[in-house]
Parts: structure tokens; C-alpha cells; sequence
């Protein structure tokens, strides 16, 4: 089959695009996922994230451009595609009809497996989420971040090739999240490929080996989290409280020293200058400049810094 | 040679035998909560035959060479098992399809969303079958069971219920919330309950409700079932049963398409 023959690209979208009504809310993405890595989208909401995922597994059909799936198109492939497929929705879907143990039992079922051939591995797979004493339990006993682990749990009951993730985190509480993220790295650990869509900078750094960048239907970069970071916002970012005109402090430090950084960024009365060299130097410079400075804040550069340079806008919109 | 663009392309049926999966999926909750529910899908039936059956039959001598009871339970079995066929496929996919999004979860599957929807179509058949089989076993041990034939109606409510399943998952993918439900059931449900045959027959009616009652499903289930039952078996059932037929292969894509429509975006 068809599915035996990609050679190393999992996912391949060329000149992608969806359109809801007149609205496009994917506009023309190229994306190239490669076999065993972890790849991530990071946007913000609304970027089309959940779009492009609902893409992958036929919920949308895409509206122009090509988009394959372990070398098949996902227009006429979608259930040799879908057995190979394993998808976490970003709200959970679980079956709340069914208790822990079944909802993987039935979901097994779906694949075309016997329960007898999937418990074993119903069992393996509660114990790597950390669910082995849930067997029984009902979903609604479960917390948040346990139904975020059955969810993993059952996208793996096919032992897929392609596991996609949307939004694993979204919602649950710090410590659920460092738990879901420590089991997800255990994953990665056995070279499944993986999606992963995020709005958390955290999220796609620690997980992430390579990722895109996207806001509004567009892809505005690509490339390894570390190498973004320093692409776009150098090794540490000088962060500027300043009391008044701050235009003309931007434009005056940026004619001054305009070698010791990367560029800079307004926004409302914060002033962000990326940087090459050190930041104490340009901080002293500033000060003997007489600049109103409110407050400043010198700290390593992140991908926070690389959205806010490349959409002007912050990422994170909850806690 | 079909083009990849054209309406009969986009809609060809994705239908494999992995609907046996959504299926028992349902018969998996089914068995967990059948005896709680009989309550309501076996008891209201019974005290209609009684209420009605006793009650009103006292004024009613015989209807075509049948005491009212014996008239109107073959009806009341149809009829219960049409309710019982008609909550499933509204209330409860509905539940599936937009509360618990358990169709989303099962299309991320190898299963198709007409296999969902095939398997919800067969669930709310066999759901038919069953709650309509133990009002017969209730019918025989009552003694208004007159001929071996009523081993036939389960059959017949399988098919029935096939067709009041396909209709109650039409309206449930258009619907856009679950209030709707009761315009259904008011509608649609009950009319057909009320003027089907069970509680007199429609030969007395004006002419344009006889006619009427041959484009609903109900009326054709209560007239086999009741040819079963009595043994006062007419040739003309065949055309019942003929009709019954045409209604599930008339009715068998248009649940497919518009479940499609509504959740493939
Ligand atoms: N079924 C739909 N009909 C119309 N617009 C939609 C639909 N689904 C999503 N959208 C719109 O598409 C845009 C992208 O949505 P989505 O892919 O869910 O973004 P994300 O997952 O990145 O938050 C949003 O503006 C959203 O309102
Ligand atoms: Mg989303």
C-alpha cells in the first residue's frame, strides 16, 4: 500500500490553504514534518492550528494545495491514513459513557483490534500515563490532567506513526503540565513522530525539536527553537520602562549604538532591544544618556521575544 | 467514469463493516443501563394498553372481530417500540454528536462518519427489537397472542425501526440545538402515534388522513404487526411490508449526506 512507501516525510503541505465562507484562515503554508521528529506549531489562538490538524485527519478537507499524509493525500486516503494516526483533539473526547479501561478497549476496537489482543497493552500503556490504578474509574472521577493522559493513551492504542497533539496543555494547571510534558518526552523517546500545536513558548521549547512560527494563516518562520531565539532576538534581551517620548528614545539609542543589537521593538511604553553584545555595556550607555528610564530588565532572549518581533504582538493570553 | 469534483464523488458512502464497531460500542453502554430504562420504554406502553385497553374497551364492543384490547395492543407494541427508536436517534446521538463529541473522537478512527451514523441507525433497530419483543412476551403471557406468526413481528420491528431511526438521524444533524428535539416529537412522532391505526382504525377517517397514513411508517408496522399477532393475515400486508422497505432504501443515504455536511466543515 500506499502507506508502506513515504520515504521520510511523515507530513508534506505545499501551498496550503482552507477557507471557511469567504474567510481563509489558512493562507498558503508549507510544512515539511520529518520521520521521528517532534515538530511544532506554535501560534496564537485563531493562528489555525486546530484547522491545519483537522486537515491531517479529514475533518477538513482542504480547500486548495497539497497535503500528504505518510505519503498519501489526504483527499481519498483518509482511512489508509487514519490507521496509522493517533490524535489528541484539544478538547478532550473522551467516552464519558465508558469507563477508563474501556474507552482504550472500545477505541482498539475501532483499529479493528480484539480485546484480547489490546489489553496487554492497555495495561502497558496506563502504566506509561501513570493510570494503572484507574482501570475502573469513571472519566468524570478523573482530574483534568488525568483525562489529558487517557487522551495520549488512547491516540497510542494503534501504535501510530504519526501521533498529533492539539494543544496538549491548554488548560490544565502547572504541575498537570509538567506531568503531561514529562510523559510526552517519554514518547518522544521512542521515535514517534509527533504534531504538536501550542500557544505555550515553554511548551514548544522543551518538546519541540523543530517548529514554525504562525500567526493568522501564515507561517512567518521555521526552524530549531534554540536557533529562532538567536536568529531573531540575539542572546539577551534589554527590556526599557521609559516615562516619556518613547519613539524618540528608540530611534536615538538605536542611532548610537546601533551595532550591539539586533533591533528593537516598541510596545505602548516598553522598548525591547535584542542584542549581539552585552548588555551591561548598553545599559551603562543608556544611563549616561540621561534616558527616562522607568525600569529595565536584562534577561536571555526566548521565543517569546522572537513572536513579539515577528507579529508585534504578545503570544500568551492565559496564564 | 465519475469526476473527483463532482457531488456523487464527494458523497459515495465510506461503508464497511467496522458500523458493527459503533455499534457495540453502544450495546456496551446499553447493557449497563437496559434495566434502569425499562421504566420508561416498557411500563408507559403497558399502561396505555391498560388505561385504554380496560378502561375505554368497557364502551367499546368489538372492533373487526377483536375485543379493544386485542385491537389495540399490536398497535401499542409498534408504537412503543417507534418511541423507543426515536429517543435514541434524537436525544441520545445527538448527546453523542455534540455534548460528548464522541463522533468526533471515533472519525480521528479508520471508522468513516457514515459508519458512525450506520451504527447509530443500527443500534436504534435493534433498540426497536428489543424493548418491542418484551411487550410481545408480555402479550403472550396476557394471552392475546393468537397465532405463531408473532414470531415474525421482531422482524418486523427491525425494519421499522430502521426506518425511524434513519429519520430521527436526519433531524438530528440538522438540528442546531437539542429544543428542537420536542418539534420532532410533536410534529411529527406523536401525530403519527395518534392517527396510525392503533386506537381505531383509519377506514372511518376522511379519505385525505387514509392516504396520509400510507407515506407514514408507523401505520404500515402496526398493520403487520397486527395481521401477526390476531393471525387475520390480509394479502394487502405484503404491500405494508413493501412500503416499509421502500422507506429504508429511500431514506438510507440522506443521514449520511447531511451528518457529512454537518460535521465535515
Ligand atoms: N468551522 C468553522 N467555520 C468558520 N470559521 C472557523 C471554523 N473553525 C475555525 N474557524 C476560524 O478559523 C480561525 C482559525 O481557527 P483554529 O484553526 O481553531 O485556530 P487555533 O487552533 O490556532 O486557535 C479562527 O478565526 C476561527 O474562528
Ligand atoms: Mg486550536
Amino acid at each position: 500500500m500506499a502507506g508502506k512507501m513515504f520515504n521520510r516525510e511523515v507530513i508534506c503541505a505545499r501551498g496550503l490553504r482552507k477557507k471557511y465562507g469567504d474567510k481563509e484562515v489558512v493562507r498558503g503554508i508549507n510544512l515539511s514534518v520529518s520521520k521521528g521528529e517532534c515538530f511544532g506549531i506554535l501560534g496564537p489562538n485563531g493562528a489555525g492550528k486546530t484547522t491545519i490538524v483537522k486537515m491531517i485527519f479529514g475533518l477538513s478537507p482542504p480547500t486548495s494545495g497539497t497535503l500528504l499524509v505518510l505519503g498519501m493525500n489526504v483527499n481519498g486516503n483518509q482511512r489508509e491514513i487514519k490507521k496509522h494516526l493517533g490524535v489528541v483533539s484539544q478538547e478532550d473526547h473522551l467516552d464519558s459513557d465508558l469507563n477508563v479501561g474501556e474507552n482504550l478497549e472500545v477505541f482498539a476496537r475501532y483499529y479493528g483490534m480484539r480485546p484480547a489482543e489490546s489489553r496487554p497493552y492497555v495495561k502497558q500503556l496506563l502504566e506509561l500515563m501513570g493510570l494503572s490504578d484507574r482501570y475502573r474509574s469513571k472519566i468524570h472521577e478523573l482530574s483534568g490532567g488525568m483525562r489529558r493522559r487517557l487522551s495520549i493513551a488512547r491516540s497510542l492504542i494503534n501504535n501510530p506513526d504519526l501521533l498529533i497533539l492539539d494543544e496538549p496543555t491548554t488548560g490544565l494547571d502547572p504541575h498537570a503540565r509538567r506531568l503531561v510534558w514529562q510523559m510526552l518526552r517519554s514518547i518522544k523517546e521512542k521515535q514517534i513522530t509527533m504534531l504538536l500545536t501550542t500557544h505555550y513558548l515553554e511548551e514548544a521549547s522543551i518538546l519541540c525539536d523543530r517548529l514554525v512560527i504562525m500567526d493568522d494563516g501564515i507561517i512567518l518562520d521555521e526552524g530549531n527553537p534554540r536557533f529562532l531565539v538567536k536568529k531573531h532576538a540575539g542572546e539577551e534581551v534589554l527590556e526599557l520602562g521609559l516615562r516619556e517620548k518613547p519613539e524618540f528614545w528608540q530611534n536615538e539609542i538605536s542611532a548610537r549604538f546601533g551595532d550591539m543589537q539586533k533591533g528593537s521593538l516598541l510596545l505602548g511604553d516598553s522598548l525591547y532591544f535584542y542584542l549581539n553584545g552585552d548588555g551591561k555595556v548598553l545599559l551603562n550607555e543608556i544611563n549616561s544618556l540621561a534616558t527616562p528610564v522607568s525600569y529595565h530588565l536584562l534577561r536571555p532572549s526566548n521565543l517569546e521575544d522572537v513572536f513579539l518581533k515577528l507579529t508585534g504582538k504578545k503570544l500568551e493570553t492565559e496564564s | 467514469m465519475i469526476g473527483k469534483t463532482s457531488f456523487l464523488y464527494k458523497y459515495r458512502p465510506e461503508l464497511s463493516m467496522l458500523f458493527w464497531e459503533v455499534f457495540r460500542r453502544n450495546m456496551i453502554v446499553f447493557n449497563k443501563y437496559w434495566f434502569s430504562n425499562i421504566m420508561f420504554n416498557f411500563l408507559e406502553p403497558l399502561l396505555y394498553l391498560l388505561a385504554l385497553g380496560i378502561g375505554l374497551g368497557l364502551y367499546i364492543p368489538e372492533i373487526e372481530g377483536l375485543s379493544y384490547l386485542e385491537f389495540i395492543s399490536p398497535g401499542i407494541l409498534a408504537s412503543s417500540a417507534m418511541w423507543a427508536t426515536s429517543f435514541e436517534c434524537t436525544y441520545n446521538s445527538f448527546i453523542r454528536l455534540q455534548v460528548q463529541k464522541t463522533y468526533h473522537a471515533i472519525v480521528s478512527t479508520p471508522v468513516s462518519l457514515d459508519e458512525i451514523v450506520m451504527g447509530d441507525i443500527a443500534f436504534g433497530a435493534f433498540k426497536s427489537m428489543f424493548y418491542g419483543s418484551i411487550f410481545l412476551v408480555v402479550l403472550f403471557f396476557l394471552g392475546y397472542i393468537s397465532s405463531p406468526l408473532a414470531l415474525l413481528v421482531p422482524v418486523v420491528l427491525i425494519l421499522s425501526g430502521v426506518v425511524f431511526a434513519q429519520l430521527s438521524m436526519i433531524w438530528t444533524s440538522v438540528a442546531p440545538n437539542m429544543e428542537l428535539f420536542s418539534y420532532y416529537f410533536t410534529l411529527f412522532i406523536t401525530p403519527m402515534f395518534l392517527f396510525s391505526g392503533i386506537f381505531f382504525p383509519i377506514e372511518n377517517m376522511p379519505i385525505f388522513v387514509q392516504r396520509l397514513a400510507w407515506f407514514t411508517p408507523l401505520f404500515h408496522s402496526v398493520q403487520i404487526c397486527r395481521g401477526l399477532i390476531t393471525g387475520q393475515f390480509d394479502p394487502l400486508l405484503w404491500a405494508n411490508l413493501l412500503v416499509l422497505i421502500l422507506f429504508a432504501a429511500i431514506l438510507f443515504f440522506p443521514p449520511l449526506i447531511l451528518m457529512r455536511r454537518r460535521l465535515i466543515k
